[in-house]
């Protein structure tokens, strides 16, 4: 009896020393990750997680979801209380606000060495490297493109879309349908100043014209001359000469898409994550074509961006570690590829994005065939440097300002942003 | 403030006689004016709920066809609202939160308000400057501290958490301060004789003679706290938790709103607090007539 | 107990006065309790940000004296923002109180139907605003919408796209939406009024008129101040209804629709600029409260006798 008592506490002391020993071999790490919510992405994301975590033992992944128009907000207000994620996802013009403020860690060079990391991705993801080093890296990249409906086209006796933005522009002038008072029933482009347009007149249109936005150390406002100018007023006379588009035409933040999406818009400028929008939304045939160009044989431009993982200030020790580990496996082709499949954002890798059938993809084969040139700017305040170009935009539109004198003003307050910005830098 | 205005004659006349009488004809005259006026301002100020309601019942296509009522409404934006998201749970949430702020709040500003009216104490105008200056605090600077607040005790992604800030309310108890003066102090001092404690004073005589203004503060509160979006996004972290309005915002991508859903789960949102208050708004603004001061 | 004459009275009334002082401050202990906690050392902690340069996500915070409201009050931002502020509040609080006001009476004269109409009054204020701001875009929609057909038959342009009318057509949509509040209000007011006055004052001979400026108006005496002061803060303090009418370019055009809240909420929440925007808000709260005292003093003087 007693021995057999005592074998029994035996064993069972044994039991449980051999589980907390085998709990201690493999200490169970909790991390964190948020995102914005959107259907696919959050169910992508709670598979890649399952693969992951079957693959890291010992680290569970908690993905946490906000709404998108407010998620830049909810990220910023945990911040000061210690609370928020390991790992955040962020849009890649938030990132020096995040990175000046001592928010974001620098990725480990082990892991992440800089020089790989730029032969492997795509060359816009410069933007997210910040005093020689990465602070976050993107599982997808988006650049633009021209929808345009194949309807109204052919109803226009169109064949074909615009290659320069002179064939743009007629091709809109004959697309605008007009009522009998002289209102614009269907737009030739759905102009949107507040969509993708301000995008689209910073890193194309200016630099198609012939001046870069800023300067290539992204510390000068460069567009403020002649060039410049006249890639304004080309843009602001499609409202105000050309009148092929109205602004709001549509109520709401993508009120263009919408209009397009009803057959309304013969064409607009907008970026890859609109796709399934629009996949959804139009119902007539619709085509993609890269964005037209000044002249026929001229340089093409894009505006490329992206969402960025990056892990926080919060995560050390071994929650570091396991952030570290899932952000290389969020960043693996793998998962790009998975990412394409299921949400339809383009791979962020140049060789994924290389792949011949993607790039002859109807929808996707515009997109993909501009990264090579897609400038991503370098906002320091995106906030406040996207209201300036908006504000430029308005001013001539609205109040009849010459478009250089827009500009100079724009310049003089972007500058004033800019400078701000590195001036506090430089404190550090 | 009712004092000069006593009633100087004797009282207690029957109600058909309260209304001095003119010629039928124009009276008749002035109350189809009243309807005609009524019912044109009715229209103006429900047309853009009107469209909010035909849009939840269209298509995503049929939205922009600029067409007021749809062709052939469809019940799918309903039921997908329904079906396919966290509505039940969403709503659940924000009638908890809601109803458990509103309760809190009447008894509260209620009592407050009464305090700060009726009774003379040292230091009470200074108490009713400081609650009413709380309400010149925009919302939007208090989310961060009362962020870092709830971080420290545990409160992120309770049901607490949500309501916390709301259980009390500077503008009821301003509401409440306002109405409460109008109380008269004879009745109160006669009911004091009679030997009612201060709280008694407050429940038994206050409180029933200022039920329409208390009534007006319960829907106030109910809707403020039904519609709460900022601090509800801030400080809640899972889906089970999410109030109707943070569920709401779902529909807002990147890639553009789904109106036809934000219309849709706008409607189921609303129709029933507005069913309530059609069912309820006589009882509750009329309340006086029943237990006022007629008697 | 059987105590009597005055020595009893004195002595009651002396503790009476004790006894109500500390009744007063039971019923209040909680309620101080909470305000303190929950508004008052929050607004204080703004305060202390107001003084500091406060990243809101950053690591340090330097202490800066009050530059941050040097350049709050050389921002031309900030001036526009205040500027449009006080116009939405000269313009929409006299529309809310008359509407509300006029409404409200007709809505007592009512007899039949009195319920739906209340109920269709008060159907504004229970909109999401999410849901209000996007039809309402649509009324102004220089193509389609039936406001903007209107303003166009008047000569004017697209309300929402055009920098004069942009506040004017914001505003619009407040006074829209709070009027179901106001009408509640001033409902609540006009039931709060004894009968037994207007008895009284018909047997005496007073006649419509005169039972409206003598007994209705100053009776709804407290009504009037509450809906003043409380509309003052609401209108000085706008913001949801801004950022939605104008989603893609918060502050409308040229930022001639933006508040002080807006202004706020994008400089600490979206530039992270948590100093500045604690600055404004305390230049904000300065404002409000001078302002609302002001009100409360002169209104309550005026007619309480």
């Amino acid at each position: 009896m007693r021995i057999a008592w005592r074998a029994c506490l035996v064993a069972i002391l044994a039991v449980v020393l051999g589980a907390s020993v085998v709990a201690q071999g493999q200490p169970r790490v909790t991390i964190t990750y948020w995102q914005y919510y959107f259907e696919s992405k959050v169910k992508t994301m709670d598979t890649l997680i399952a693969q992951f975590e079957a693959k890291t033992p010992g680290v569970h992944v908690v993905q946490e979801t906000f709404p998108y128009d407010s998620y830049n907000q909810k990220v910023a207000s945990a911040i000061p209380a210690g609370q928020g994620p390991d790992v955040v996802n962020l849009y890649y013009g938030w990132l020096p606000l995040y990175v000046g403020s001592g928010y974001l860690q620098a990725l480990p060079a082990q892991v992440f060495p800089t020089a790989g990391i730029e032969r492997e991705f795509v060359p816009m993801i410069k933007a997210a490297k910040f005093d020689g080093r990465y602070w976050a890296l993107p599982t997808a990249v988006r650049t633009l493109a021209l929808f345009y409906n194949k309807e109204l086209f052919s109803r226009a006796g169109l064949s074909r879309p615009p290659v320069t933005w002179d064939e743009f522009r007629a091709d809109a002038q004959k697309l605008t349908q007009r009522d009998a008072g002289g209102r614009i029933t269907v737009e030739g482009f759905g102009i949107a100043p507040n969509g993708q347009d301000h995008q689209l007149l910073r890193e194309i249109l200016f630099r198609q014209w012939g001046t870069a936005a800023y300067s290539a150390d992204n510390r000068r406002v460069t567009y403020n001359n002649p060039q410049g100018a006249a890639a304004l007023a080309w843009y602001t006379d499609l409202v105000t000469k050309d009148k092929v588009g109205v602004i709001d035409f549509f109520p709401g933040g993508n009120g263009y898409r919408d209009a397009f999406n009803a057959g309304k818009a013969g064409m607009i400028v907008d970026g890859s994550f609109a796709i399934g929008a629009i996949q959804s939304g139009a119902k007539f045939p619709w085509g993609v074509a890269l964005l037209p160009r000044r002249t026929a044989g001229g340089a093409p431009s894009n505006f490329g961006s992206f969402w960025v993982n990056g892990i926080s200030r919060k995560a050390t020790g071994p929650r570091l570690t396991a952030a570290v580990a899932f952000l290389k496996y969020l960043t693996s082709p793998d998962v790009q590829r998975t990412w394409l499949r299921q949400v339809g954002e383009i791979p962020a890798s140049q060789a994924l994005a290389a792949d011949p059938k993607l790039a002859q993809d109807p929808v996707y084969g515009p997109f993909i065939a501009s990264l090579p040139y897609a400038h991503a700017t370098f906002f320091v305040d995106e906030t406040a440097q996207r209201t300036i170009m908006l504000d430029a935009i308005n001013e001539v539109v609205l109040n009849h300002k010459d478009p250089k004198a827009a500009l100079d003003d724009a310049a003089a307050k972007e500058q004033k942003v800019l400078d701000d910005f590195w001036s506090k830098q430089a404190h550090k | 403030m009712a004092r000069t205005l006593a009633p100087r004659g004797p009282t207690g006349l029957a109600a058909s006689d309260r209304v001095p009488r003119r010629s039928q004809a124009g009276a008749r005259w002035r109350s189809a004016a009243a309807y005609l006026a009524l019912a044109a301002g009715g229209v103006v100020v429900v047309f853009p709920f009107a469209w909010m309601l035909a849009t939840a019942l269209k298509t995503p296509q049929q939205i922009f066809e600029l067409k007021f009522w749809p062709s052939a409404p469809t019940l799918d934006n309903i039921r997908q609202v329904l079906l396919a998201t966290q509505f039940p749970r969403w709503f659940a949430n924000s009638l908890g939160v809601a109803a458990a702020t509103t309760a809190s709040v009447a008894f509260f500003d209620s009592l407050v308000g009464y305090t700060l009216a009726k009774l003379r104490f040292p230091g009470r105008d200074v108490i009713f400057i400081v609650i009413l200056s709380t309400l010149m605090i925009p919302t939007e600077m208090l989310v961060i501290p009362w962020y870092i607040m709830s971080a420290r005790l545990g409160w992120i992604d309770t049901y607490w958490g949500i309501l916390f800030p709301g259980i009390m309310s500077a503008f009821g108890v301003f509401l409440m301060r306002q109405f409460m003066a109008g109380v008269p102090d004879e009745l109160l001092e006669a009911a004091r004789i009679d030997g009612l404690s201060e709280f008694g004073l407050f429940a038994r005589i206050a409180l029933p003679l200022v039920r329409p203004a208390l009534a007006a503060l319960c829907i106030f509160t109910f809707l403020g706290n039904w519609n709460a979006f900022l601090w509800p996004l801030i400080v809640i972290q899972t889906p089970e938790m999410r109030t109707l309005p943070v569920g709401i915002a779902l529909f807002s991508g990147e890639a553009g709103s789904s109106w036809h859903l934000i219309m849709a789960a706008s409607t189921l949102a609303v129709l029933p607090v507005l069913a309530v208050f059609a069912l309820l708004q006589r009882q509750i603004i009329e309340g006086v007539v029943l237990t006022g001061l007629r008697s | 107990m059987a105590v009597s004459g005055p020595a009893a009275r004195t002595r009651r009334g002396l503790s009476l006065r004790a006894r109500r002082t500390l009744s007063a401050y039971t019923f209040l202990a909680v309620p101080l309790g909470f305000f303190l906690a929950i508004r008052i050392a929050p607004a204080a902690g703004a305060l202390v940000i107001s003084l500091h340069r406060w990243n809101i996500v950053g690591t340090d915070q330097p202490f800066v004296g009050l530059a941050n409201f040097r350049e709050v009050l050389s921002d031309r931002q900030f001036w526009q923002a205040a500027a449009n502020t006080l116009r939405y509040a000269a313009a929409g609080i006299p529309a809310q109180l008359a509407l509300g006001f006029a409404a409200a009476l007709l809505l007592r004269r009512a007899v039949r139907f009195r319920g739906f109409f209340r109920t269709v009054y008060f159907v504004p204020f229970v909109t999401p605003v999410v849901a209000a701001a996007w039809v309402w875009q649509w009324m102004y929609s220089p193509n389609f919408g039936p406001l903007a057909m209107i303003a166009g038959r008047l000569g004017l342009p697209a309300p929402l796209r055009t920098p004069a009318l942009a506040l004017y057509a914001i505003t619009a949509l407040v006074v829209w939406e709070y009027l179901g509040f106001q009408v509640v209000i001033f409902l609540a007011g006009l039931e709060a009024i004894p009968q037994v006055y207007y008895e009284a004052a018909a047997v005496d001979g007073a006649r419509g008129w005169d039972l409206f400026r003598h007994i209705t108006v100053p009776l709804l005496n407290a009504t009037l101040v509450f809906s003043v002061v409380y509309a003052t803060i609401v209108y000085l303090q706008l913001f949801t209804q801004v950022l939605n009418m104008t989603f893609g370019d918060p502050g409308g055009p040229l930022g001639n629709t933006a508040t002080i809240v807006l202004y706020v909420y994008t400089l600490g929440f979206q530039r992270f600029h948590m100093g500045q925007a604690a600055a404004a808000t305390v230049v904000l709260f300065a404002a409000l409260l001078g302002v609302a005292l002001l009100q409360l003093t002169v209104l309550t003087r005026r007619v309480e006798y």
